[in-house]
């Protein structure tokens, strides 16, 4: 028996997609901020890749100073609240904190920090002041974590800027991909309105640069410009019957899932395809929807996975069985998926090998591929000067984020190859400052 | 934003902040490190006589999982040269003109008093600070506390140095004194400038169950000590307010004791001291605190809106009376909130063994005590033991009309003089009979 039901109202969906990271009653967050030890050269900031002052806005929390451990947070992280729910925190902060040592839990820093910039958000409270006008314009392409942040730096700097947004709703993969189960898409809306607000920058949506000519005017108006274009699609696999109905790319489910939960459709036997956080998330989120059966297959040994173990231990939890070392070479079926045909594996010294005569069929309704995105170099192309690495991430300046063409800076997924939503607004903020540094 | 500098009877600083006369201004590297962190001030570590200081020196309280709500010393003075502090002092001072560091001073005639006083007034320092407050090792000498107990001596020592001082004179007081007004206006006769306290109290820190040694130990014997930190806040408040009220004072004060944030120190500034020093927090948590303070002040003040530290300085002074002007008439009791309460029963146990009986389990099988009007006082103990924020509260029965204190029943000749007084308290309060202890 599933532990799940295919949702059909809100209710149900609000109970499928409990959320993780609950935010904490004022007597959870006085508790919990008790325990903090104010380290020095706390390990816990060292850790966090926006480096926010974590002992400092515990300690605030703590003192009833709960605007001012916002505005801590936000100092360091203009997508506090998002983090805060969707940082992989077992892995950055929490996973650093001193209390480990001890074996005792540490600090639930990921809550904390949401407690105290859910509050700003939701009482309006006005924390920033942007600079006056400096009269330079910036057009920022792409309204994901790295695009808002770096607008949101420049603002603060007194810089015009205009976000170029493809898509018709702000915050890319936060909203488009982060399980929701980690985060409510009003949420992750609010938080980017009080930004707005904050920092008045504007973003123009369905309003994707695809063209030379869009690239051209963009350069003749603009003092520079920010490239946060993120990933592009799933990269195919080029087996046979990838184009079969119900055989779908993960990040493309994904984006159904949290955009019309109630109208996408659910497998009673789901196959994905894929050993990282992605695929992780795509089997949960389809064992949450309902699918009676959820299997994961990694090409690889378990040990192997690229997915943070608590990813997998989440997936476990929803029913989500793994099947290791199998690669799939066909997906099978008449019009619509029916099964999937692997082969098993050795992973030798790091290379797959594949065991002569192992082949297995799995039958399914349903396939999910979460084997990565692509990346978005036929755009880049378009942009004179501007080179990219043999993975297709662009090269960019480490200090200053800008690129081979000098009027274009860049950060996110796009430069990372694909990281967290804290990377993605550590660099928009440390390119903000890159894009100051050279036109000051 | 609000104006948060300071001035202490002259004595000007960014902030109201101020490290007390202890370790962490030792030396030179120390406050230059506090004043770059944030520090206002700093009143350097005692200057005086030669001293040895032993090793192991400290003792602690914990409570539960706190360490060092209290804190506890047998330090004596400085034991570095006078040479090189006042060399210290005078780079500083050329660092940081703006900041306040005063020269914390300790020694026996006359003489060396005047001469002490103008070594570090050659130095730069801005202000002196008399340690008549030492409690342990320089007492037995006859300096610090030995000086603060006898105010006619105090009164002495603080002419001789009103003789010669161009800076402002502050008179550190030792709460080890039956009434703290007397060695204060004892301060102010002899013409000081302003009055800090408190000094830390004498204290004996526990015994080791396994040695019997009390702690600190220095080679298997120890001695009474200093104690200080969090626990001793409330003494100091209520000494701040004593001298801060007393007619025959009348001089700044700088408020000491148990100060680790903005809280802290607001609540000695409302109860009349000008600016704080703090001495055991720095010590737990080094420097950094002072983070945590800033922007919690300001913060205070911005929503308080007051614009600057005399805006709020002595507030809560007017609303504390001596107990005959408080008014009888005023009845509040319990209340407990079923919704909020999780049914711990501790203040069932707190009410029926520890106050009046005033509590009874509830017979429906439910946990929610009940409160008993008529046997309740108002005496809050439930309201403080329940871990419940705002589970029990002090509602207001009388009609708010009436204010008679023990002082009005005294005018009008209506003060009780015996027990069958209809005024008398306790009367018609009902108690169960011993036995029915026993009939449980
Ligand atoms: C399924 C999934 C789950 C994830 N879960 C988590 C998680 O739990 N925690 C976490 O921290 N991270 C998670 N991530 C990663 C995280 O979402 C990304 O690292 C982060 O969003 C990257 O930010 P970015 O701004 O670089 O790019 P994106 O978020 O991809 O934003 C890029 C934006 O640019 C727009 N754009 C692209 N090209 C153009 C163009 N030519 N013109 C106009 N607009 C354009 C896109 O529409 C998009 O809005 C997840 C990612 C995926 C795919
Ligand atoms: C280890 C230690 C040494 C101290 N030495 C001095 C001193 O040399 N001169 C002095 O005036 N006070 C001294 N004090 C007292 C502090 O300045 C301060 O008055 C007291 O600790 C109370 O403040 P707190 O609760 O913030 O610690 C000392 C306190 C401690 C803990
Ligand atoms: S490591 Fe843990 S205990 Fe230390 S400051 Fe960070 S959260 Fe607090
Ligand atoms: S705190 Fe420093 S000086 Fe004191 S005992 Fe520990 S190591 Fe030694
Ligand atoms: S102390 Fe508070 S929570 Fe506990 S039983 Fe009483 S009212 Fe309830």
């Amino acid at each position: 028996m599933p532990e799940f039901k295919q949702p059909t109202t809100e209710q149900d969906l609000e109970l499928a997609f409990e959320q993780l990271k609950p935010y904490m009653n004022p007597t959870m967050a006085y508790y919990e901020s008790s325990r903090c030890l104010f380290c020095y050269d706390a390990p816990c900031v060292t850790a966090c890749p926006t480096g926010i002052d974590i002992p400092l806005f515990i300690r605030q929390i703590n003192t009833g100073n709960v605007d001012g451990a916002a505005k801590t947070i936000y100092d360091s992280n203009y997508f506090g609240n998002i983090c805060g729910k969707v940082c992989p925190t077992e892995v950055l902060c929490e996973g650093a904190c001193v209390y480990n040592h001890q074996d005792v839990k540490p600090i639930e820093i990921g809550r904390l920090q949401s407690y105290a910039t859910s509050q700003v958000i939701e009482k309006e409270k006005r924390l920033y002041h942007p600079a006056p006008p400096n009269g330079k314009k910036v057009a920022v392409i792409g309204a994901g974590p790295a695009g808002i942040s770096c607008a949101c730096e420049l603002r603060l700097m007194g810089y015009e800027v205009t976000i170029f947004e493809a898509k018709k709703h702000p915050s890319g993969l936060a909203i488009y991909g982060c399980a929701p189960y980690k985060v409510t898409n009003e949420d992750v809306l609010d938080e980017i309105v009080w930004l707005q607000e904050q920092f008045g920058f504007e973003i123009l949506y369905n309003h994707p640069i695809h063209s030379a000519e869009q690239i051209k005017s963009l350069e003749a108006y603009f003092d520079a410009i920010f490239l946060g274009i993120g990933l592009g699609a799933t990269r195919p696999m080029s087996i046979p019957g990838e184009n079969l109905e119900n055989c779908y790319g993960a990040t493309e489910y994904i984006e159904q899932v949290k955009i019309s939960p109630l109208k996408v459709r659910v497998g009673k036997k789901v196959v994905v395809i894929g050993g990282g956080n992605t695929a992780m998330d795509a089997a949960s989120e389809s064992a949450r929807l309902g699918a009676e059966e959820v299997t994961l297959a990694y090409r690889r040994s378990k040990e192997e996975m690229g997915a943070y173990e608590f990813e997998y231990e989440l997936a476990k939890g929803v029913g989500v069985k793994g099947i290791f070392n199998a690669v799939p070479t066909a997906i099978l079926g008449n019009g619509q998926v029916e099964g999937v045909r692997f082969i098993k594996t050795n992973s030798e010294n790091g290379r797959v090998i594949t065991v002569p005569g192992s082949e297995f069929e799995l039958p399914c309704d349903a396939v999910i591929l979460a084997t990565g995105q692509e990346k978005k170099t036929g755009f880049l192309s378009l942009i004179e000067g501007l080179e990219w690495n043999k993975d297709g991430s662009i090269k960019v300046n480490v200090e200053t984020f800008q690129t081979t063409n000098p009027k274009y800076f860049a950060g996110g997924d796009a430069v990372n190859g694909g990281a967290e939503v804290v990377n993605a607004a550590a660099e928009g903020k440390m390119a903000a400052r890159g894009i100051n540094s050279i036109m000051a | 934003m609000p104006n948060i500098s300071s001035n202490l009877a002259g004595i000007r600083s960014p902030n109201p902040f101020w490290l007390a006369s202890a370790p962490p201004t030792n030396s030179g590297y120390q406050v230059m490190k506090a004043f770059d962190a944030g520090w206002g001030g700093a009143v350097w570590k005692t200057l005086g006589v030669p001293i040895i200081n032993t090793s192991s020196r400290y003792g602690a309280i914990n409570y539960r999982s706190s360490r060092m709500v209290g804190f506890n010393n047998i330090e004596l003075i400085t034991d570095r040269t006078l040479a090189d502090n006042l060399r210290e002092i005078e780079e500083v001072k050329k660092y940081f003109p703006e900041h306040a560091v005063i020269a914390s001073l300790m020694v026996e005639s006359r003489a060396e008093w005047h001469q002490i006083v103008k070594d570090v007034e050659n130095a730069g320092a801005d202000g002196v600070e008399l340690n008549f407050g030492c409690p342990h090792g320089m007492c037995e000498r006859g300096m610090g506390s030995a000086v603060g107990q006898e105010p006619s001596v105090l009164e002495t020592i603080t002419r001789w140095v009103k003789e010669v001082a161009k800076v402002p004179v502050i008179v550190k007081l030792t709460p080890n004194i039956t009434d703290i007004t007397e060695p204060a206006a004892a301060a102010a006769r002899g013409g000081a400038d302003a009055i800090s306290l408190i000094n830390t109290i004498q204290s004996l820190m526990g015994v080791d169950l396994d040695t019997f040694v009390p702690t600190p130990m220095v080679d298997g014997k120890s001695t009474n000590g200093g104690y200080c930190g969090p626990a001793v806040k409330p003494i100091a408040l209520n000494m701040v307010k004593n001298c801060a009220q007393d007619p025959d004072v009348r001089i700044p004060i700088s408020g000491i004791g148990g100060i680790e944030n903005w809280r802290d120190a607001v609540e000695h500034m409302l109860l009349g001291a000008s600016n704080v020093q703090v001495c055991t927090a720095v010590m737990h948590y080094g420097f950094g605190i002072i983070r945590e303070m800033i922007p919690g002040l300001e913060n205070f003040m911005r929503e308080k809106g007051f614009e600057k530290l005399d805006d709020f300085i002595g507030k809560a002074l007017p609303n504390v009376k001596t107990w005959e002007n408080l008014n009888l008439k005023y009845k509040v009791i319990a209340d407990i909130s079923a919704e909020k309460c999780i049914g711990c029963q501790l203040c069932y146990t707190a009410c029926e063994d520890g106050a009046h009986q005033a509590i009874a389990l509830p017979k429906n099988g439910n946990r929610v005590p009940e409160i008993i009007e008529g046997n309740c006082v108002g005496c809050n103990l439930c309201s403080l033991v329940c871990p419940v924020e705002e589970c029990i509260t002090m509602v207001r029965k009388d009609d708010g009309k009436k204010h008679e204190s023990w002082k009005d029943y005294m005018a009008a000749d209506k003060a009780p003089t015996t027990f069958n007084d209809d005024r008398a308290g306790g009367k018609g309060h009902w108690v169960p009979e011993p036995a029915a202890a026993l009939k449980r």
